[in-house]
Formats: structure tokens, sequence, C-alpha cells
């Protein structure tokens, strides 16, 4: 089989793939990419499960259009039709395209031409604004350009890394990994987490802010004004490279140190402490992340830590700089294309005349938007108030993701024209959809994506479409041309596209836009085909790419001169009152991304946190009346959501967190987004998806339960469920009002077709409130239901196993409704480590057994932390208190 | 009496069974030298294990095996032994502290021991004396049962209780035809709960015995030579006999007691301390009354022996302690228990498990938070824990979901 070299379809690190397919059974076998400059060979769980989630069950595999299968022509020239009919009707500015970092940049690239290009309207905007629209319009104000400066090798060489309102561990666990190894390699690397939890990402700090939610700014200008009293800033550098300085250091007094510390929550020495590493270190990284982009003041942070480097001249230079890690593996390549309402292409923006007039001529239309359109959440208001008359989603998933997600499926419920392009058949989002257009898929398609570090990889086809699945730039292209614009969208294929991108990022640049791959614009087919990852800019004086910009302390500004911007801090729009009196915070878990449509296909990935859960301080669980396991109901003045409660210490008290991911697919009421609050940066329209106050509160069912099938449930009579794929069986996790009787004839109704072959086991134990059956059939277990009246259920793991077997022995029958291996019966314990699938039981039988007392020595010993490592935490939480 | 220097006391004991020698032995082993003991027994043998004759009756063991003590052990040990129907005690001489057997022999007592057991009860319905009608008690009634038990002969048992099945089990493991009459809707009534009884039915038709269940025997039908042939019952049915065997129950044998003067009940009522109201006589056994209950199972009757054995060594405060009834059923390949309050009142909370297809029922009865009774059925590896949850009145509350799945 051959090997196919590919770029990992999650996060912004975008991780080298190696992948050997075979097109007949669709079996895929991933490996990193030793060569691929972002990961050398390392990937993560997610990444490494990539050949599991790739079936064809659950794939939208044809057209439909209003529920009925149909064929591309006709669902082509309906979209077309419709779209022509309601901006004739209506205006340009009634129809939107809503686009998405998991869109590869030649699918972007054409969406976005189509859009400001030919139907002359801004409204092409995309999840990315959800993410690090932030960082884009910080980047501007600083640089006159969206420009990371550095790249990753800097965190090798830096000595002294921030990480600040990022959970890398999780969220970006290859980088993590290098930081680990960077940090083991060198002792004297620092590593400072700012983040008001203790996440796992605290596992290798050497100093922990537990910051006050939302206190980042005050934080860094603080910082900023400790630099200018110690001497520490770089006089020369803002002098010769600078505007601004004096205006943007804070007028905050002598006593800014300890005002700072009391606002931010922290002791004035850890404070202290903090500045003077960062005054001392020369070569240091600030990595920032959704927890400073998720704001809204997201843009002035960003701008306060890019003054601390502008002012210590820290920037461009190698182990140094400010950095933002992006969210998605083509966030970047949106950007390059101006997939953001407010952009144009090519890193030019409606705010510029000349850009406007430029792109016009470069596309040859008369028709450019001249305006910028609606950013994401300002789209969905003016799709409820009936303006967007037709709307095109792209790859996102809208319904779950983004603030007040509720009044976001209204508005898709009231739009009389709803497209989504999708490679899965059942989201929330393709739910409202009039017409469904079947997407290639991550294995299928073929492009390009841009990573956190500016470097450009192919995105490979390892299989043969799925279905009647049509690549993105295809489907648009198409459209496009029924539109009328056909001699504008006349491509043949990805690398055409490609070729006019880079030849746009060109076109009368002259050094003028820092996003200028000009020189990749003659690729051949064969060197499309070939291209290795490559960082921009590429051109005429760097040919080769480029690792770092700014070294020679010219910026794309007016002047060349960077800009300090001066920050004054905001508190967040909403803030907890005596109905909410605390402060929700959302985030990514380690496992899964997004919302699930993809890698809740791996089962492996389904175990490191199966359940919607919300982390809350003990004591805060203690005031709301929460019990460990138990279940909440959150609200917030915009929805609600239930969660299964996690006490954690390292929650910040007044805070809570969940997790993003869970959708109507997998849980009934796990939908984070529609509690948040539709609350924007007024800079970069980014929402606050970081804060919003909220309350909880026990949410008291009259029953608990699960159910562990074979087969998954046609229709689930419980108020609260999630649904877990795992390898042999779907999980289902119940909980209701009503009581459970319904769930003893259903148990037996489910197999009434198979009855005489079926054996049930029945455990009842009325006055608990317990009920439990197991159904074997052909010596196999089948289907596991147990209730109670509370969490008093047994435990699931052992149970899962029972179901790879072909034999279930007597003592397993008979302790099948205890969920209790019986003794002697190995039972490995919840996943800890996925890579190599160690559980939980078996790491703690060889810390007793074997008296081990470091990671390293449950490594060697088991394997177990040895591969993506992002469990390493976990274990180490399991060894003897002395580490 | 003879003549050593200390005077040993005399004790004797009426009763040659499992309750009286067992005391017997607990005496030897704790205080060997303090008694000059005398047995009388009604049967022409030593002592046999009783229980073991359903095991004689289907051919698993032999009559040899199941022996206790042999006539030499009562020798080797010093024991004088009258045993026959000559040497059954005709009375008691309280006032002389003697007892008198029907021979006229005479035994002097300082402490005397009534381990008179129990009779089968028979039935008294016209036709009962009929030969070919059994009870099941004694060695004897074994043998006469054998003699019958040939393939294609009909035996009827009445009873459904613990000793009508192992009868019935035997019988048709000697391949008779064997119906089993029983008067209530459930068998083992007294020990199971409906369902598990319905299962031990079908385990026993599937194994070839009938039943007439909820049944009236209105009379026994004999033939010229008064030999039982036939059984008539209330609706009109007949069946068919060679054999009519008797297993309704026991009944506490008083006869001696009584007649002496000791205050009886339904048994010889006694004291914790298996005293009664004579403080020189002690009773254990079948025979017994204590706080209202009357045994029939052997596990109360060794704990009574051991208290009484304690007392009669002279140096004790035990007290005997009814435990929860346990059952079990000796018919082998059928595994059952059950143990206390297993039918549970309104106050009872019930647990259940079962596996069909496996032949498993269980049912665990708690009353405030304690295990106060259960039926086991299919799987009984867990009664003794069961037992002893009930007998300690432990606080089930911490493993209540995980109980029935048996000791972790």
């Amino acid at each position: 089989m051959d090997t196919i070299k590919t770029t990992c379809p999650y996060c912004g690190v975008g991780c080298g793939i190696s992948a050997q397919a075979d097109a007949a059974t669709r079996q895929v076998k991933i490996s990193g990419d030793m060569s691929h400059p972002a990961n050398f060979g390392r990937l993560c769980a997610k990444g490494l499960a990539l050949g599991e989630t790739l079936e064809l069950q659950g794939r939208l595999l044809s057209p439909l259009c209003h529920g009925q299968q149909s064929t591309w022509e006709a669902a082509l020239n309906l979209v077309a039709d419709t779209f022509n009919q309601t901006i004739a009707e209506y205006g340009a500015d009634s129809v939107a395209i809503y686009g998405s970092g998991q869109l590869l940049t030649e699918d972007y690239y054409v969406a976005n031409k189509l859009m400001k290009g030919f139907i002359g309207s801004g409204n092409m905007d995309t999840n990315s604004r959800l993410c690090m629209s932030s960082s884009v319009a910080g980047h501007k104000r600083a640089f006159g350009s969206d420009t990371v400066p550095g790249c990753y090798e800097d965190f090798e060489l830096a000595g002294l890394v921030i990480l600040i309102g990022s959970n890398a561990a999780w969220c970006h666990p290859v980088i993590f990994q290098r930081l680990r190894a960077a940090k083991l390699a060198n002792s004297d690397l620092k590593i400072v987490v700012i983040d008001p939890r203790r996440t796992a990402s605290c596992d290798i700090a050497d100093l922990h802010l537990a910051i006050a939610s939302s206190s980042d700014a005050l934080l860094f200008n603080g910082l900023l004004q400790y630099l200018h009293d110690h001497d520490a800033v770089n006089s020369r550098y803002i002098q010769d490279h600078t505007e601004g300085y004096t205006q943007a250091l804070p007028d905050i007094g002598h006593d800014y140190l300890s005002q700072a510390a009391q606002l931010c929550g922290l002791p004035p020495q850890q404070l202290e402490t903090f500045y003077q590493w960062f005054a001392e270190t020369d070569n240091t990284m600030s990595l920032y992340s959704q927890g400073i982009n998720q704001s809204t003041s997201g843009t002035d942070k960003v701008n306060a830590i890019i003054n601390c480097h502008l002012a210590t001249g820290r920037i461009g230079r190698p182990g140094m700089g400010p950095f933002s890690l992006t969210g998605q593996p083509n966030a970047m390549g949106g950007r390059e294309v101006g997939g953001l309402s407010h952009q144009l292409a090519a890193h030019m923006d409606f705010s510029n005349p000349e850009d406007v007039g430029r792109v016009a001529r470069f596309w040859q239309t008369e028709n450019i938007a001249q305006k910028q359109g609606y950013p994401a959440v300002e789209l969905f208001d003016a799709m409820a108030e009936g303006k967007i008359k037709a709307v095109w989603i792209m790859g996102t998933n809208p319904v779950v993701s983004l603030p007040n997600a509720d009044k976001v499926k209204q508005a898709l419920q009231n739009c009389p024209f709803v497209v989504v392009s999708d490679c899965i058949a059942e989201t929330d989002t393709t739910a409202l959809a009039h017409v469904l257009l079947p997407a290639q898929g991550w294995s299928e398609k073929d492009g390009t994506v841009t990573n956190s570090e500016r470097r450009i990889s192919r995105q490979r086809p390892l299989l043969p479409p799925s279905g009647e699945a049509k690549p993105d730039w295809w489907i648009i292209c198409q459209v496009a041309r029924r539109m009328g614009f056909a001699q504008a969208f006349a491509y043949e294929n990805p690398g055409q596209i490609f070729q006019e991108h880079a030849a746009l990022s060109g076109f009368e640049n002259d050094g003028q836009r820092d996003f200028d791959i000009s020189g990749l614009a003659g690729l051949s087919p064969d060197g499309y085909a070939q291209l290795t990852p490559t960082q921009w800019p590429v051109n005429a004086r760097h040919p080769q790419g480029t690792a770092r910009l700014f070294a020679n302390g010219q910026f794309f500004t007016a002047s060349a001169k960077a800009q300090f911007v001066p920050v004054t801090p905001q508190t967040p729009a909403n803030l907890p009152d005596g109905a909410f009196p605390l402060v929700l915070n959302t985030g990514r878990t380690r496992d899964q991304w997004h919302t699930m449509t993809r890698t809740a296909i791996a089962p492996v990935l389904n175990r490191h946190k199966p359940e919607p859960y919300v982390e809350i301080h003990p004591d805060d669980a203690a005031r709301h009346h929460l019990q460990a396991n138990g279940l909440a109901t959150l609200t917030s003045h915009w929805g609600r959501m239930v969660a299964r409660v996690r006490i954690d210490a390292g929650q910040k008290p007044g805070n809570i967190f969940v997790p993003m991911h869970w959708s109507g697919q997998y849980a009934s009421q796990g939908r984070m987004g529609a509690l948040v609050n539709p609350c924007v940066d007024p800079v970069s329209k980014q929402p606050e998806s970081k804060h919003t106050p909220a309350d909880i509160c026990p949410y008291q069912p009259a029953w608990q339960g699960f159910v562990l099938t074979r087969q998954p449930l046609a229709k689930i009579p419980a108020d609260y469920w999630v649904k877990i794929k795992h390898q042999d069986y779907f999980q289902y996790e119940l909980a209701g009002n009503n009581l459970a009787e319904t769930w003893q004839t259903l148990a037996r109704s489910d197999f009434s077709g198979a009855s005489g072959s079926v054996q049930w086991l029945h455990y009842e134990d009325a006055a608990a409130g317990h009920f439990r059956a197991a159904a074997i059939v052909c010596g196999q277990l089948r289907y596991v239901v147990s209730l109670a009246p509370d969490q008093g259920l047994p435990p699931r793991h052992w149970l899962g196993h029972v179901f790879a077997q072909t034999k279930i022995t007597a003592a397993e029958r008979k302790a099948l409704l205890s969920g209790i291996a019986p003794p002697d019966t190995d039972d490995a314990g919840e996943v800890v480590c996925v890579c190599f699938n160690v559980g939980a039981n078996t790491i703690k039988a060889a810390i007793r057994g074997q008296g081990l007392k470091t990671p390293q020595e449950v490594g060697r010993c088991l394997q177990a932390g040895t591969g993506c490592g992002s469990c390493l935490p976990e274990i180490r939480a399991m060894l003897p208190l002395s580490s | 009496m003879n003549g050593s220097c200390t005077e040993k006391m005399r004790l004797v004991v009426i009763g040659n069974g499992m309750a009286g020698l067992r005391t017997v032995e607990e005496l030897l082993a704790c205080a060997p030298d303090r008694y000059e003991i005398t047995v009388f027994g009604a049967e022409p043998y030593g002592n046999y294990n009783r229980i073991l004759l359903s095991a004689v009756l289907c051919g698993e063991k032999q009559l040899a095996d199941i022996f206790i003590n042999t006539r030499q052990w009562y020798a080797d040990n010093g024991i004088t032994l009258h045993a026959g129907a000559d040497k059954a005690v005709a009375r008691i001489d309280r006032a002389r502290r003697q007892v008198l057997a029907e021979d006229g022999t005479v035994a002097d007592y300082d402490r005397l021991l009534i381990a008179t057991g129990s009779d089968a009860i028979k039935m008294a319905i016209p036709g009962h004396d009929y030969v070919g009608v059994n009870t099941f008690r004694t060695i004897a009634d074994v043998n006469a049962m054998l003699a019958y038990a040939t393939p294609g002969k009909q035996a009827l048992v009445l009873g459904g209780g613990l000793l009508g099945l192992e009868a019935a089990n035997g019988l048709s493991q000697c391949g008779m035809t064997v119906t089993v009459i029983h008067n209530h809707a459930d068998l083992l009534n007294k020990q199971l709960d409906s369902s598990a009884s319905k299962l031990l039915q079908a385990e026993l038709e599937r194994r070839g015995v009938q039943f007439k269940m909820q049944a009236r025997l209105q009379g026994l039908v004999g033939d010229g030579g008064q030999h039982v042939r036939a059984a008539q019952f209330d609706d009109g049915t007949a069946l068919a006999c060679d054999l009519f065997v008797m297993a309704i129950g026991v009944q506490p044998n008083i006869t001696v007691a009584k007649a002496a003067g000791l205050a009886c009940a339904r048994g010889i009522i006694v004291n914790d301390a298996m005293q009664t109201s004579d403080a020189w006589v002690y009773a254990v056994g079948e025979c017994v009354e204590h706080r209202g209950n009357t045994f029939g199972l052997v596990a109360p009757l060794y704990g009574q022996a051991k208290v009484c054995a304690q007392h009669l060594a002279g140096h004790s405060t035990a007290q005997f302690v009814n435990p929860p009834m346990a059952t079990k059923l000796k018919v082998s390949g059928i595994k059952l228990f059950s143990v206390g309050d297993f039918q549970g009142n309104d106050q009872a909370e019930h647990i259940f498990f079962t596996d069909p297809v496996q032949g498993i029922y269980k049912k665990l009865v708690v009353k405030a938070n304690q295990l106060v009774g259960a039926v086991l059925y299919g799987d009984t590896a867990d009664s003794a824990w069961y037992q002893e949850l009930v007998e300690q009145q432990v606080n089930v509350t911490p493993i209540r979901d995980r109980i029935i799945f048996g000791k972790a």
C-alpha cells in the first residue's frame, strides 16, 4: 500500500499524517508524519483515531431537497435558482454564506469569491469568528496585518513560555507534547499558565496564575508598567520600531502591583514572580488562545499582550513573541482568503477602498461587495429579524456552537431557505436544512490548509468519495455557474483555485501585504500535488517560505512601525448577580472535536469524557447543594442545559466550566451554546463564550439509569439522555421525571421480534426503586438496562467488556446485573491512556504492585502515557503523594 | 455405684436419636467424667443419621453409611445402651428419679434427658391402616418402602413438604411412578415462596414426578387383602397405587413426659437452658417446645444439644437462641434454600434476581434495613452468607444493591 502524506483535520496545530489506505475496506492506517515540521511524527489521540471515523454509517451520501433524495442537478439548480430569486427580490444582502475553519483553502476561496466578488454582498462569515477573530483584530491594530510573527520552533528555543487562556494539553496536544519535551530537555525553561482553571496544562507549569475570569488585560497592563518601572523595556526598539508607547502605559500609580494582584485575585508575590521572570527572560513566548479571544474585550487583551512584546522588542526573533494558537485546522487559511465578513480577500479588507478596487480588477467583476457583511452573531440576529432570506452553511453546526444557540435554531427555522453542505447526515443544523448537499469528508478531500504557524500543508485524498459526495469547491462552483458566473468559476481542480489564490496574494502587492504566496502561483499540477509544508510568505524574496516575520522591525502599518494600543481593562458584558451568581466558562475536552460529528464516531475517543459535565469548585458545589456525579441544571438568561457534576478544586470559586461539544445528536440537554451570552467584542465581533452569568441547581429526576445495547435505541423515553458509542455497543445515560416503569416494558418490547431466543435476566428492588435487566442472545450480551432513583447504578466498564465477548461464563452471567466483574476476572477499569488502551485499575495495580513512583516508570511498565501524553496529568494524580 | 472414690452422677437419656446423642457427645467433650450415662432407644441399633434416610431411599447411600455410633462406641465410652422395642421407656418416676422400660428395666438418674423426638403424623382417613400405607421416619419405614420400589409400580406420596418430596424423588429414582398429593397450590409452601415453588415443581416434573395439587384426600381404597390400592379425592377422581406414603409432618413425642407430669404444650416445654418444668429433667430435640416453637430441622437441635450439654456439665449460663429457620432440600441436583421470614409482610421490602433460562430465582426480604429472610432456587452458593446476615441482624444498607449477587 502507498503511504500518502496528508494533514490532520482537527486543531490548528496542523499535524502531518502518513496514511495507508485500503479503498476496498475503507481501512486507513494512521501515523504521524516524521518529516512534518508541525509534529515530527507526533499525533494526539484524536489524530491517531482518524481511521475509526471514516465509516459510511451516518454519512450524507446524496443530495436531499426538502427531505427527499435528489439528484445533484436538481439540488444545484434549486440552490442557484433560489439564491438568484432571493437576490432579485430582496437584494444581495438578503443571502449569506456561513463557512467553517474546516473548509480547505480552495473551498473557502471560491465561497468567498462567490459571495463577495459576484453576488456582491459581504455576508460571508465563518465559525472562525468564534475562535480567533480577536487575534486577527489585535494583529491588525498592532502590526497593520494579521500576522503570527513566530513559529512552533520558537517554543523550543524559549526560556519562558506563557500559556494564556490556553489549555494546550487538551486543545493543542501536540504543541503541548513539544513543550513538555522542551521542558524535559531544558531544565531552565520556565512555563507559566495563566488561566482561572487549574487545567491539565498546569502539569508542566512552574507557575499557575489562577486569575479572576477576564482579568487578563489588568495583568498585562500591570506587566507593561512593571517592565517600564524596572527598566526592562527596550527603549531603542520602542524608539525605532513602534509608536504610541507612552500612551499605552497604563495610568495606574505606583501601587499597581498590589492593585493588579487584588483585581486579578492573585497573591502579589505570585504576580511579581511572573513579572520578574518576564522582565529577565529575553526569549519569552506568549501563547494565547480562546481564553483571551472569546471576550467582549478580546482584541484589547491581545493587544495588552502584544504591547509587552513590543516594549521589550521581543518579536520576530527565535524563541520569542506573541503567538496565537488557532483553534481549527484551516482557520488561518480562512483568514488568508478573506473568509471573515469584514475581510475581502488575501489579507485585503473592505476598510481600504483601494483593496476593493484591486480585488475587483483581479477577479474581473463589476459586482464586488463594497462593504463588510454580518459577522456570525449579527448574521443570525439578522436572520431572526427576517433580513436573511437564504443562507448556505458549510461544514459547521451553528445550532450547537453559536452563543444563544436556541435563538440561532429559531432563526434557521424561520429562514425561508437553508442550504447545508456537510459530510454528516444528521446534525442539529442539517435537521433544519431545506437542501442538504453531501460534501466529501477528510480522507476524500483534496486541497490545502494553513496551520497556526502560517504553514501551508496539503490534505490529500486517501479514499474514493462516499456515495455521491463532492468536494466543497466543486459544489460552490457548480452553484456559481448556475447563478450566471460560469466564467469566474470554471475551475476543474483545486490546484487551479490555489494558483489563483496565490496569484491574488501577490497581485499589486509589492511588499504591502504580509500574505504573499505569489511564489506558489506558478505551481504546476505536479508541483501542487507534491507541495511540501511551507510557511508563508512565499515570494521572490523568500522562495522557500518564511519562519519568522518582523525581525527587521518593519511592519505593515502606514509608518511601518508597530503600534502600541492603549488598553483600558473592561469587565465582561454581563456580570454575575443574585439570579445568576456564577461565571460560566466553556471549552474543549481532550478527545472530542467541536460538535462531535466525527470524533464521537470513534469509540476510543468517547472514553475520556463520555458525558456532558460541569466542573465546579467544592465550595460552590456545597453552596448549590450539588453532589459529585449528580446531575445539575445550568441556567442563564439565554437558556439551560443539564450536565453531570464534577467537583474539582482546580475550578476557581465562582466559576463553572462546561465542555462545548455536545449536540442534540448525542445528548438531550447538553448544548452549552444555549446558555452562552451573545455579546461580542466591539472590534473583532467575537462572542464572549468564556463568560456568561449562570446559575446552577441540582437536577432531581425521579429516576436515573443507563442502557447498554448492541443496536442503537429507536426511541429514548427519558428526559435526559446521553448517547455514547463504544466498540461493540452504545451506552445511554438516562434520567427522567416520570416513573421508569415504561423501561420495563420497553426493555422487553425492544426484543419482541426475537423473543424466543432472548434470555432475560432481571434484578428488582422495588422498595429501593432499582430495576435491572440484561438480555443474552446466542450466548452474547445484547442489552443491559439499569434504573435507580438516584446515582446508585452499577459501574459500566466491565459490562462494556462483556459486550466484546463471544461467550459469557456462569460466574459472569451471575455478576452481570451487579456490573462488577467476578473475582479473578480482568477488569482494567476506565480507560486512562487512550493511545495504548490502559485502564485505571491496571495502572493503580502496577503502581501498588511494583512501587512505581513517576509517570515515566508507569510508562516503561505499561506504555501508558507514552503515546500522545495527554493522560500524564491523570497518571500523575494516581501516583503516591510524593510526586 | 461403681465404688469409685468420687461418686459420678447418673444421667439417663430417653431416646437414641440425633439430638440426644449429640448432647451426650457434647457432654463427653466438655465433662467426660461427670456422669454415668445410660441411654434408652426404641430402635434396635446404635444411633443413625435420620436425615440421610432420603439418600438411602434413592440409593445414593447404604444403610451402613448412615450410622453415627456403633454399639462398640457406647461401650468404649462407658455408656449403657438399652436399645429395641422392648427397651422403649414406659414411664418416668420423678419421685424416685427412675426410668422404667417396657421390659421392666429400671435406671436411676440424677439428671434425666428426654430426647424422644417426634412421630410421623398419620392422617386418620378411611383406609389409613391398610397394608402398604407407610410413613417416612425410620429405617424400618425405608425398608418397607424399598420393598415396593420396583419399576412400574405406583406410589402416592401425601405431602409436598421436604420429607414428602424427598420420598417422592427417592421412589421415583427407584423406578416407581410417583404422584405427590399436596393440599396447597405450592410445594414446600412453608419453605418457599410461590415463584420458587413453581420452579421446583417444574424441575421435579421434568424428572418424572407427577403432582396433584390443592388436593383433598377423601380416603384410601383397599383390596381384599386389606392392601391399599387407590386414593380417592373430593373431586371424584382417584389415583391407583401400590404404595401410599404419608409425609404430612411430625408431632413431638411427649407421651412419656406428659405422663410424668412435665409441663407440655405441643412439645415438652423447656427454658433457654433446655430444662423442663422439673429442674432435674432436661429435654432436647423435636420433642421440645421452646418459646412456642417446635423443631424439625437438625441445625437448631445441635444448638440445643450444645447448650444442654453445658448445663449438664454444670458450669454454664449458655442460653439457647432459636436461629432463623433455614431449609435445604436433599434432592441431588436441586438447589434450594430459604431462611427466616422469606415471605415478608407489608413492611417488608423484596429484592429479586431471576435468570429463568438458568432456572435461577432469588428473593431477599429486607425489613428495617436488615435482611430478615431469603429464598434461593437454582443457585444457593451464597446461602450461608445470607443466613449469617439474617442471624447477625446486619444493617445491609451499604451493600443493598450488591447483596443478591453474593459476597464480594
